[in-house]
């Protein structure tokens, strides 16, 4: 299935959760973050999407009030893939794990709430996993600063 | 090296104890330079050119170089990679774990100044000497191996003229070798600080 075609019975299956197609991106659909465990385990555990794999995490830091974090799904079964993004404010962003769906979401999960600060709210261990235990700051925010950071000479 | 420090300074004083100084110094340093163990460490691309070097086609072993991984019974420490800050401090107990006399060799870039990631590295250590004393640095993104094999000799004449009880000589730059990639030699400073014994 594609997304256009995943839509409409999202739509139908969780009326309280907002979907929209994406218009960058014609793999990816748009939704709001309230419905994030319970659309996930549909589309993991339904036979029509059987997307037993999450291929990947990751987020995009979208300023200046807006932060999105991308899922990539796929299906063995069916051989079709869907993108779901999510967008979270930027100032408080958080948004419900998937560790406990996909065992893989656990380290994604940390590393994005290391590299840009989305709180993973159920997370059993969400620590950093990149930088050192002691850092300070996400570094792949668009507004991160460092002192090592110097301009280019050009 | 207390002991080691101290007996140089009274023999000098005597008449006729450089002489017997010399052929001392002529054997601790040539036993040093011909048995270089390196460290089994490598960091990022670099120590692909490191394996690389030690390997059959270019042979460390010519040089009497083999690769222990221990810091207990390594000579030397190649640094061959980008150090990253939350690397650092495992570098420097590594070491710290190493046993006196103990040399370190910058390999590239990264380990002289930053390399590519100076502007724009946040997490990148700009140079592994401010660390740990470093004595030969290697330039190249990654040196070509006759590179390193050129600083490993270089490492061995600095040895060579190593004087006991007397501070080691200031440290040296390898210039990029013909090669696919080369970067400037670096900006780090090398000065080494006479406080850090061995």
């Amino acid at each position: 299935m594609s997304p256009d075609e995943f839509l409409p019975i999202l739509q139908a299956r969780f009326p309280q959760v907002e979907f929209r197609l994406d218009p960058l991106n014609p793999q990816a659909l748009i939704m709001s973050a309230s419905g994030v465990p319970e659309v996930f385990g549909w589309l993991r555990d339904a036979p029509e999407a059987a997307m037993q794999y999450l291929e990947f995490s990751t987020a995009v830091d979208r300023p200046p009030d807006c932060l999105c974090v991308v899922y990539s799904l796929y299906s063995y079964t069916h051989r079709h893939r869907l993108a779901l993004k999510v967008d979270l404010p930027r100032h408080a962003p958080t948004v419900p794990t998937l560790s406990h769906l996909w065992e893989n979401a656990d380290w994604n999960e940390r590393e994005i709430y290391d590299l840009f600060g989305v709180f993973f709210s159920g997370h059993e261990d969400l620590r950093r996993l990149m930088m050192p235990e002691d850092w300070e700051g996400h570094p792949l925010r668009k507004d991160y600063s460092h002192p090592n950071l110097t301009p280019r000479p050009d | 090296m207390g002991l080691m420090d101290r007996i140089p300074a009274y023999v000098d004083r005597l008449p006729g104890g450089s002489v017997v100084m010399a052929p001392v110094d002529w054997a601790i340093n040539e036993v040093q330079a011909s048995s270089m163990w390196y460290m089994l460490f490598g960091l990022a691309c670099c120590a692909i050119e490191l394996m690389a070097t030690g390997a059959a086609r270019y042979d460390f072993d010519r040089l009497g170089m083999i690769f222990r991984a221990t810091p207990r019974q390594s000579d030397l420490m190649i640094v061959a990679g980008t150090l990253t800050l939350k690397m650092a401090p495992r570098v420097k107990l590594l070491h710290e774990q190493m046993a006196e006399p103990r040399y370190v060799i910058a390999m590239g870039g990264c380990t002289t100044y930053g390399g590519p990631f100076y502007h724009d590295g946040y997490s990148v250590l700009k140079g592994v000497d401010k660390i740990i004393p470093v004595d030969v640095f290697i330039a190249g993104c990654p040196p070509r191996p006759e590179a390193l094999l050129n600083g490993c000799l270089a490492m061995q004449e600095k040895i060579r003229r190593n004087k006991l009880g007397q501070p080691r000589g200031p440290a040296i730059h390898i210039p990029p070798t013909a090669g696919r990639f080369s970067l400037p030699t670096g900006t780090a400073e090398t000065e080494r600080d006479p406080q850090i014994p061995g």
